[in-house]
């Protein structure tokens, strides 16, 4: 653009000392434009004549098959759709965090460590990024840091209970782990019950327990037995046999008819409970929900429920930053006196950062919203690095799409092109905006 | 002009004088040098060198030069055979690409070798190497993907042996469940540890006929046998209950967490199916000792499938025939070669006639004898098929059995999705 109007400046004396300058130009300027040509146009041409072709190659011309394929096939769609997502929310939510982010860190004394820290991310790859949130995004809470955190909490208000992974042994106990067990068949004094337990991991049988013994019957008590009824081999379900352990501590209620707890017994280290002074008919033996209670199970990041939040959480750590160092630059350009005018006219700090501050940063702003929208749609290495192989199609996107159509296995050159001439075609009304605004600010 | 010709003349008599030169004392000295490719690198790659050098101790007038051909070594060889200038001898990893080979005639036909085939390998590893009858390639290393991986202590916490039967395996699950330990450990965020455990219930449940039908979608995935081994599959995915983390843990663990996770302490269950090469796995990833922490068994039999083997194999092939390339597919036949690299490990040999003691740990010992004696062998299924049906994550098969594990009851949908996935993939043709 700039080669045109200085060259008719130059005073031309003769001929010659045109060709000579039009020579020196060219000098310089083919290695650009070879690379240019090598690297740039020529696949442009040659991607966009491919997608007009089958998978077969140059000898399958299918028109525009290919890109109706993008829109009728559900991978793509659904790849097509994230991007939507992601472009609605991403550079939106990283320019706002980005100028919160600015506009505190000036009014902080440690602002230049808060600065490092918020900005580090952008020294890390993507990929790198990626994998690291892939790890703190594991569903196990002994293995993901944010599950781990959440776990922390859910534990502290709903401890998990001691056998939270037991069964029954035999169907004659019913309920389940989430209501409590009860046993089916209704008791009355002078009767001792066996409630047997399985599914029980060694190291969560009580320390202390011992051989369990089933206790013989009283008259006026009812009397029972929790025991773990698992023996090497598995042992004949419902019997009290030689090597099951005892279940001590486990507290054991009796239920009326009417489903009211009458009475607690709390089970010694043989596994014994009993029930004193019982009169009438018609009772219910239970273990309360209490001793079955899950411990926090995880929140399942990675599923395919919320794996597109779980990357894009990601994306935004990384670009915070980035956002943060180009919002506060430009908050330093802004005039001290017209902020302080402001103030001095009676502005409050909301209306001084409404009216003035906004304002005035509305070049930057644009310039890091274009900016993640350009990223944003180009988005894939994340993607592909946050999601495991089986959500991997839920969190798609056009570009990974394109990538996993071309050479994921798939193979199909043609869809694939088409998928980056579809992205292409995407980009350019922004890349349009870009061009636009560059020529205004100079 | 007159010059530049004069230049260019000049030019080629010096290239053809050079050229008669070197053929002419190539000649005199009897000295051939051969080019190997095949995938190994690393250690691999010195195993398959110590293999080649022993070749070369016999055959002490012929040089082998060893290239690695890396992951893209179809890519690479296919670019080599359309110039014009294959290796004398390839090893593939990939069945297909024999066939490829074979029928665009790039390949020599290896009639020289069939007696040495018949005496050192059982017939189901001497087929694998022919195309419409005509034996092109030696199978030369081979995978054994039906093995199922155990805990010791916890089959021995649970008093339970490792079972030989279908029955079996689904009561032992569930007195490693009465136990307190998660029978099942998927990795069912790689598409093909299921892939791998349909496969070997198909072999079972279906027979060889059948498996080798849908290998070919001879068969449609909506065939009953197709059903009959989902709900196979379904007894042992169908309870999440059963594993390791439950259903949608299973689906965001990878293959080594899964084998890692069974043999850690604590233990997270007791059992993980995979190949032969999940030893190499718990070797380097946990502190289980062989025999004593983690061992083996052979895939449970359904009815009376007997004992059949899914798995992969390397085929050894040759480009261009001559006294030397003859001499190495021999070699490659014999059982010498395959007891160097079975003493230096992690390698099962199919030839029958390598010795048990050659491998260097009891476990190797049994999963490639195995191997070797198998009556029934059969190719990994999914490497049999279009790549956008079998080989491609996120799509097809792979993705097809992550939805069955995240819904196990839905057995006609899963295999009319698997139909429809597999005819749109045979219908590229590629």
């Amino acid at each position: 653009m700039t080669v045109g109007p200085p060259a008719r400046e130059v005073p031309s004396s003769d001929e010659g000392g045109g060709w000579r300058s039009w020579g020196v130009t060219a000098i310089f300027l083919v290695p650009a434009a070879v690379f240019l040509i090598v690297w740039i146009v020529y696949p442009t041409v040659y991607t966009i004549i491919r997608s007009f072709f089958g998978r077969d190659g140059f000898n399958n011309f299918v028109g525009i098959d290919n890109f109706k394929a993008i829109f009728t096939t559900s991978v793509l769609t659904t790849a097509i759709k994230n991007n939507a997502i992601w472009l609605g929310v991403v550079p939106a939510l990283v320019t706002a965090i980005g100028l919160i982010f600015a506009v505190l860190t000036e009014r902080i004394r440690w602002s230049v460590a808060f600065k490092t820290a918020v900005f580090m991310p952008m020294a890390i790859s993507l990929f790198a990024t990626g994998v690291i949130w892939r790890l703190m995004d594991q569903k196990d809470p002994n293995k993901g840091t944010l599950n781990a955190v959440i776990g922390v909490v859910h534990d502290a208000f709903s401890p998990p209970g001691p056998l939270s992974n037991a069964a029954p042994s035999t169907p004659s106990i019913v309920g389940s782990p989430q209501t409590g067990l009860v046993l089916k068949t209704p008791i009355a004094p002078g009767k001792v019950v066996r409630l047997g337990l399985t599914a029980i991991p060694p190291e969560d049988v009580p320390s202390g327990a011992k051989q369990a013994v089933q206790p013989p019957p009283k008259p006026g008590e009812i009397d029972g037995v929790v025991w773990r009824d698992f023996k090497p081999g598995g042992g004949v379900p419902g019997k009290v046999e030689k090597g099951e352990l005892a279940l001590p501590n486990v507290t054991v209620n009796l239920r009326d008819s009417s489903g009211k707890t009458v009475q607690s017994a709390t089970t010694d280290d043989k596994g014994d409970f009993a029930f004193k002074d019982v009169k009438g008919s018609g009772y219910k033996v239970a273990i309360g929900a209490d001793t079955f209670r899950q411990p926090f199970a995880g929140v399942d990041w990675l599923g395919s429920q919320l794996i597109t939040p779980s990357i894009i959480i990601a994306y935004i750590w990384v670009w915070a930053g980035f956002a943060m160092v180009v919002i506060a630059a430009g908050l330093a350009a802004i005039p001290r006196e017209t902020l302080e005018a402001a103030r001095t006219d009676g502005g409050s700090e909301w209306q001084v950062f409404r009216r003035v501050t906004v304002p005035l940063l509305a070049p930057v702003l644009s310039v890091v919203f274009i900016t993640m929208l350009i990223n944003v749609l180009k988005v894939f290495d994340i993607v592909l690095s946050v999601a495991p192989g089986s959500t991997q199609t839920d969190a798609n996107v056009i570009a990974l799409a394109m990538w996993r159509t071309s050479f994921g296995g798939v193979n199909d050159f043609g869809l694939g092109s088409a998928i980056a001439v579809f992205l292409f075609v995407l980009v350019i009304p922004v890349l349009a905006l870009n061009v636009r605004r560059f020529r205004r600010e100079v | 002009m007159s010059k530049h010709r004069l230049i260019a003349a000049a030019l080629l008599a010096a290239t053809v004088a050079a050229l008669v030169g070197v053929s002419t004392a190539g000649g005199a000295r009897h000295a051939t040098t051969i080019s190997v490719m095949a995938v190994w690198t690393g250690a691999e790659q010195k195993s398959f060198e110590a293999v080649l050098a022993g070749f070369q101790k016999t055959n002490s007038g012929v040089k082998v030069k060893y290239t690695s051909g890396g992951d893209q070594m179809p890519t690479v060889l296919a670019t080599a055979v359309q110039g014009g200038n294959p290796p004398d001898v390839a090893i593939l990893a990939q069945p297909g690409l024999m066939k490829d080979f074979a029928k665009k005639g790039a390949l020599k036909p290896l009639s020289f070798v069939t007696s040495t085939l018949k005496a050192n390998f059982a017939p189901v590893w001497s087929q694998l190497g022919q195309v419409n009858g005509k034996q092109y390639g030696v199978i030369w290393k081979g995978a054994n993907k039906s093995t199922v991986w155990y805990n010791v202590p916890a089959f021995k916490a649970a008093g339970v042996k490792p079972p030989a039967n279908w029955p079996a395996l689904i009561k032992a699950a569930s007195t490693l469940k009465a136990s307190g330990t998660n029978p099942y450990s998927i990795g069912g965020a790689d598409g093909w540890t299921l892939t791998d455990l349909f496969e070997n219930i198909y072999l079972r449940s279906a027979g060889p006929a059948k498996y080798d039908q849908l290998s070919t979608h001879k068969i449609k995935w909506t065939d009953p046998s197709v059903k009959t081994a989902l709900k196979y599959m379904a007894q042992i995915i169908g309870n999440s209950g059963d594993i390791a983390g439950g259903t949608s843990g299973a689906l965001q663990l990878d293959f080594p967490t899964s084998v890692s996770q069974v043999f850690a302490s604590p233990s997270k269950a007791a059992m993980v199916f995979e190949g032969d090469f999940v030893a190499g796995v718990i070797t380097s990833s946990t502190k289980a000792k062989p025999v004593s922490g983690f061992n083996v068994f052979g895939f449970p039999a359904i009815g009376k499938s007997g004992t059949v083997v899914v798995g992969g194999g390397d085929t050894a092939v040759m480009f261009k025939d001559n006294p030397a390339t003859r001499a190495l597919i021999k070699y490659l036949a014999s059982p010498e070669a395959g007891t160097i690299w079975a003493k230096r490990g992690g390698f099962s040999s199919p030839n029958k006639k390598v010795p048990a003691s050659a491998y260097p740990d009891p476990i190797t010992r049994v999963t490639a004898t195995a191997l070797a004696k198998a009556p029934v062998f059969r190719f990994d299924m999914s490497d049999l098929q279009p790549a956008s049906f079998g080989g491609t994550v996120g799509q097809g098969e792979f993705k097809i059995f992550q939805d069955f594990l995240k819904n196990p009851k839905n057995v006609n949908g899963i295999a009319a999705s698997l139909e429809s996935s597999a005819a749109k993939a045979y219908a590229k043709g590629k």
